[in-house]
């Protein structure tokens, strides 16, 4: 329905609109008229000799423009179209969308009820619940953690049993709510190279991979002085801050020497946005369940 | 009598010419002018009429629209959630004419092989459009999008102000402030900044929730 700036514009729509109807009205009338004798040749001739007859349009031809002209006029009595009118049909675009979403709401309001009110460990568990957390999982999280869950490099792997912020129910709703914002601030600057490869080393040997051992002793000191307020002493990582624990081969970027040190040098940021404006509780709630699931529920035999 | 007309407009060129022109145009007098002069269509509010927060294009983001542009991605990716509801769940609300008025010209787009951009402002982070832009295998392993490596080069910068002050002839309100402190904006920005600052902003003029 238009919100024209003057009402010249309704009357102008209107104008146009009834005229062109009028005009192919009148084509038609003066097309009606059969004369009777001999048919005329079009006066055209080519090649000498050809020439073609002037024979009236055929009827059934005829009647199919008539039909489009009743068929315009129905549709501009029922539909919106005619300058302002919002037709005796009353439908308009966000009319028939908001009935769609309320027909969706009374259908599978009721289900997601159910789910919402037990717990996620419960609802992980309920098949029906999974394979709709598995498919609101694939349109609005896998474009990060993957199909699978599996994440990507700098994209957590939600299939595993290591969480930066926590695995318990209500840590995965917080995070899906609000988003996560990663930071970890490059330390090349205070370490120096030498001291980034240091420390590089000591991470490795956290998780028993292979190592200098002599950059290592060094690179434990470092760490503790620069490190440790985030990563904690023994390096078990601190899930209030997202803070990995670095000691359960578990890696988000990459545990190769060079990955360690660019991380180290250069620091990491990375956001994960908030969901819960746009999905709404219910669906959070689903899909907090499917994560969960993912990590605490053996898949069905 | 009749044919006598048809003959006539038939073997006068010119009234031929005026008349089909007259005839063709009836379709656009009807359903495009009036759109010039419709509230909805020009100015930033949504369909009921209330104002919405849409703005001109910082020049990195203006910058990065031109570059969206040069790539192609409307080839790909449209930027019009339609009212269905299989769209607006998987997108956000649908799209209103108001939000694109400073977009010239609109990136609509009428095919997908990707999904729809429109809402896309917000919806991942910029290092995940840093590292998808660069090859998007390393973060959608399905996806079959073309890679953009070389968008890590220097923005050309050399035209901006220029560029702001025709979008000012046709209506963008930027000042002349905005215009001087633009090369400023893009001093140091890569080709990807442009674009990520682009598309973090895309549709966020409409709150995300359906």
């Amino acid at each position: 329905m238009a919100d024209f700036v003057s009402g010249f514009w309704n009357m102008y729509v209107m104008g146009l609109v009834a005229l062109s109807l009028l005009f192919c009205l009148f084509i038609l009338m003066s097309n009606n008229k059969r004369e009777t004798g001999p048919v005329e040749l079009h006066g055209h001739v080519w090649d000498e000799n050809l020439a073609e007859y002037n024979n009236p349009l055929p009827r059934w031809w005829l009647y199919l423009f008539w039909i489009t002209l009743v068929f315009a006029a129905v549709y501009l009595v029922m539909y919106p179209g005619f300058g302002n009118s919002k037709g005796v049909l009353g439908w308009s675009a966000v009319g028939q969308y908001e009935t769609e979403m309320r027909a969706a709401e009374a259908r599978y309001a009721p289900i997601f009820a159910k789910f919402q009110g037990m717990d996620v460990a419960a609802v992980a568990a309920d098949p029906e619940a999974q394979g709709a957390g598995k498919r609101l999982f694939v349109t609005y999280c896998a474009q990060c953690h993957g199909a699978d869950a599996r994440g990507a490099k700098g994209f957590p792997n939600l299939s595993d049993t290591a969480w930066n912020w926590g695995g318990e129910p209500d840590t995965i709703k917080t995070t899906i709510t609000g988003g996560r914002m990663g930071m970890m601030p490059p330390f090349g600057p205070a370490l120096g190279g030498e001291g980034v490869k240091d420390v590089a080393n000591y991470v490795r040997s956290l998780s028993g991979l292979a190592h200098d051992s002599l950059r290592a002793q060094r690179g434990a000191e470092l760490f503790q002085q620069n490190c440790a307020a985030c990563h904690g002493p023994e390096a078990k990582g601190t899930a209030a801050m997202g803070a990995p624990n670095l000691t359960d081969g578990d890696w988000l970027y990459g545990s190769s020497e060079a990955t360690i040190t660019e991380t180290v040098s250069n620091g990491r940021t990375n956001r994960m946005p908030g969901f819960g404006e746009f999905l709404g509780d219910a669906k959070v709630h689903l899909l907090a369940s499917y994560v969960y699931g993912l990590s605490n529920t053996k898949p069905a035999q | 009598m009749a044919q006598s007309k048809h003959e006539f407009v038939e073997r006068s060129v010119g009234w031929l010419i005026v008349l089909t022109l007259l005839t063709v145009s009836v379709g656009g007098l009807v359903e495009i002018v009036p759109l010039f002069f419709q509230k909805t269509t020009t100015t930033p509010v949504d369909r009921t009429g209330k104002p919405l927060n849409v703005k001109p294009y910082e020049p990195l983001r203006l910058v990065g629209r031109d570059i969206y542009v040069r790539e192609g991605c409307y080839n790909c990716h449209s930027q019009m959630i339609r009212p269905f509801r299989a769209e607006t769940e998987r997108y956000g609300h649908y799209s209103v004419a108001g939000e694109f008025i400073y977009d010239r010209p609109f990136q609509w787009g009428s095919k997908r092989t990707g999904p729809d951009l429109h809402r896309v402002g917000g919806r991942y982070s910029d290092e995940w459009h840093r590292v998808h832009l660069i090859n998007p295998r390393d973060v959608v392993p399905e996806s079959n999008m073309p890679a953009f490596p070389w968008l890590n080069r220097p923005v050309k910068a050399d035209d901006i102000e220029d560029k702001m002050r025709t979008l000012r002839t046709l209506g963008h309100p930027y000042s002349d402030d905005e215009i001087a402190g633009a090369r400023a904006a893009l001093d140091g920005k890569s080709e990807m900044d442009a674009i990520i600052a682009y598309l973090q902003g895309l549709g966020t003029a409409l709150s995300n929730f359906k």
